[in-house]
């Protein structure tokens, strides 16, 4: 199967798989099919720095976890009706930040949030490379869970629940099906981002650098630079997908950050295939659908996990995407 | 308050030598094998485990320690003939997915066994109780017997390393390790001789940690990750880099937790903002010395 079937085929097939659940009134199912969308929008995010640009990051539960927290703290303000600034200097009655639940300020304010730290922390990441850079984002990200549980005012250790899900004009986002179209949307425009990046000279010049960094730092780009705006999308789009996840459960806790969800997002884009497209949504699907049948088999669904992606590892690479399309990935990491 | 900070140097200290005692495998594996181990947690795990089990049925705390160094790292010996060999060829990406996945199996398999409450590891009669020190000081026995046992296998490990022909073969290994292979040292012998080493070290220090701490599964990735910070402060490359990031991580992680509230209460009138800050401490002193010396601090230029 070509590579573009293949990835229409999987897109379609979420879409559709979402439209007979509902049809048939199996509501869980639509929200299953929510979350796997969500899910891989976060691994969209990583595909980027970890198949494009050969940056092995696990610690993108920060950039999960920022999401869910901004949904999380904006609406605090809107169901305890005190200012976002209330108790810092300067305060006054004339310039007041109100807490917001609508999904159109919160969702690109959580990726904004999510691009500026990824700014940060790319910035000193990126001084390092090879496995220095496995075990500092991996400590980042450790930081941010332990800033999450010990920040009493916004939850702490409980974390945050939210009474309803945000607001978005037009559309009613409580009932489970037009929230899994709006998810399925904000997924298709990550793809379609995504895709566009991948043939700009930008996708072409951060190939480039994984495969050889002197190469593109001789014909005059800066290879950091590069790398550090693809880190950047990366971290915004996994912070718009926290933001989506805190919107779905109506929750956010400090285990948004924790290092297994980054090892998780890592396991969607590597059962989809790294450097795929749709490699993170084959991966997404798999995942839920593999946490769905097991965990209802075994409360120990985690050891098949492991001994099913220690044997894709070890012999089966390029994962689902790999097995199914005739065409090798670009990107052989 | 100068009797409180003292106390404090000393339980940083002892945590300190204990994430020595897990980032010294670390760095022994990778400087050596080139691999990236983050299943080493779970050896630590199995170790604090073990020592749990064992100091449970037989009462004695001693052959705890010693069946726990035993059993982690023969655990160590499996998971590098079964696993871990195969990965030493590969990129740091696959290195990462397996022994991610390793966690996995480890910690559900260790629930399967011992089920999800945790378990406790009494300090030994002989050890229990406080000591007097100069000037009127009483700490824990058993925290100054941690601290000189850690100091002791810190000692034993670098006299192995520069003393000992497996040392020398180790610093080889660090240095060039197609040249040792073709010098006739058997190099997957000595692959698993290192992972075993580390292993154990791993497991001694969860068998330590354990009396201090509950032994549950989970509770050996934050000091994977910490140690991981350790490393990146110390610098890849040499043992001693290794030992002086752990103290300088233990101390200030420690006197962190107890004088950051303190001083921004005196400062701030809110004792909240340092309790934030001091659970962040040691991974600012990460990104410092990563602006100022992104090799780390003892690190040669690999």
């Amino acid at each position: 199967m070509s590579e573009r079937a293949f990835t229409v085929f999987v897109w379609g097939g979420l879409l559709f798989f979402a439209l007979i659940a509902n049809a048939i009134g199996e509501v869980y199912w639509v929200t299953l099919a929510t979350r796997t969308a969500i899910l891989a929008l976060a691994g969209l995010g990583l595909n980027l720095v970890l198949g494009n640009g050969g940056m092995i990051s696990f610690g993108h539960a920060v950039y999960f976890g920022l999401g869910g927290y901004v949904v999380g703290i904006l609406a605090t303000h809107v169901q305890n009706f005190i200012p976002l600034h209330d108790g810092w200097p300067f305060y006054s009655e004339w310039f007041v930040l109100e807490g917001t639940q609508s999904m159109l300020v919160t969702w690109p304010l959580a990726a904004l949030v999510g691009g500026a730290v990824a700014l940060v922390v790319g910035s000193l990441c990126l001084r390092t490379e090879g496995a220095y850079f496995i075990m500092i984002t991996l400590a980042f990200g450790q930081m941010f869970y332990y800033f999450a549980i010990s920040w009493n005012a916004y939850g702490g250790e409980d974390g945050l629940s939210l009474y309803v899900r945000g607001v978005f004009p037009g559309v009613n986002t409580l009932a489970p099906l037009p929230f899994f179209l709006l998810s399925f949307a904000v997924l298709t425009i990550g793809l379609l981002v995504v895709r566009t990046l991948d043939h700009s000279p930008f996708g072409l010049a951060l190939n480039a650098v994984r495969q050889s960094p002197a190469r593109v730092g001789a014909v005059g780009i800066s290879v950091r630079h590069l790398k550090l705006v693809a880190f950047v999308v990366s971290g915004m789009i996994t912070a718009l997908a926290g933001a989506l996840f805190a919107d779905l459960n109506r929750y956010v806790s400090p285990a948004m950050f924790s290092w297994t969800v980054s090892g998780e997002i890592m396991i969607f884009v590597i059962l989809g295939g790294v450097a795929r497209l749709i490699g993170p949504v084959v991966g997404a699907i798999a995942f839920v659908t593999f946490e769905e049948l097991l965990g209802g088999f075994s409360e120990f669904w985690h050891i098949v996990l492991g001994l099913l992606l220690l044997l894709i590892v070890l012999f089966a690479r390029g994962g689902i995407t790999g097995a199914v399309v005739t065409k090798k990935a670009s990107a052989d990491v | 308050m100068v009797l409180l900070l003292v106390e404090q140097v000393l339980n940083g200290l002892q945590l300190g030598v204990m994430l020595f005692l897990m980032a010294a495998g670390l760095a022994l594996i990778f400087g050596v094998m080139g691999l990236i181990n983050l299943a080493h947690g779970s050896l630590f795990m199995t170790g604090a485990f073990v020592a749990a089990f064992v100091a449970g049925c037989s009462g004695s705390y001693l052959l705890a320690l010693v069946a726990s160094v035993v059993v982690a790292a023969s655990a160590g010996v499996l998971v590098e003939l079964l696993v871990i060999r195969r990965l030493y060829s590969r990129g740091h990406l696959d290195q990462v997915l397996a022994t991610f996945a390793l966690i996995l199996i480890f910690s559900e398999g260790t629930r399967m066994i011992f089920g999800s409450f945790p378990l406790y590891l009494t300090i030994p009669e002989a050890l229990a109780g406080p000591v007097s020190l100069p000037f009127g000081l009483q700490y824990p026995l058993f925290r100054l017997v941690i601290i000189a046992a850690g100091l002791l296998v810190a000692g034993g490990l670098y006299g192995l390393i520069t003393r000992t022909r497996l040392g020398l073969q180790i610093q080889a290994g660090a240095a060039d390790r197609e040249m040792i292979a073709v010098l006739g040292v058997n190099v997957s012998v000595l692959y698993t001789v290192i992972f075993a080493v580390g292993a154990g070290l791993a497991g001694l220090a969860g068998a330590l940690v354990g009396t201090l701490q509950s032994v549950e599964v989970g509770m050996g990735e934050p000091v994977l990750i910490t140690a991981f910070v350790v490393i990146v402060i110390g610098g890849i490359g040499s043992i001693q880099g290794t030992l002086v990031g752990a103290i300088l991580v233990g101390l200030v992680q420690t006197l962190g937790a107890f004088l950051l509230p303190i001083w921004s209460n005196a400062l701030l009138g809110a004792p909240d903002v340092g309790a934030v800050m001091s659970s962040m401490i040691i991974y600012i002193l990460m990104a410092v010395v990563l602006l100022l010396r992104p090799k780390g601090l003892m690190g040669s230029v690999v």
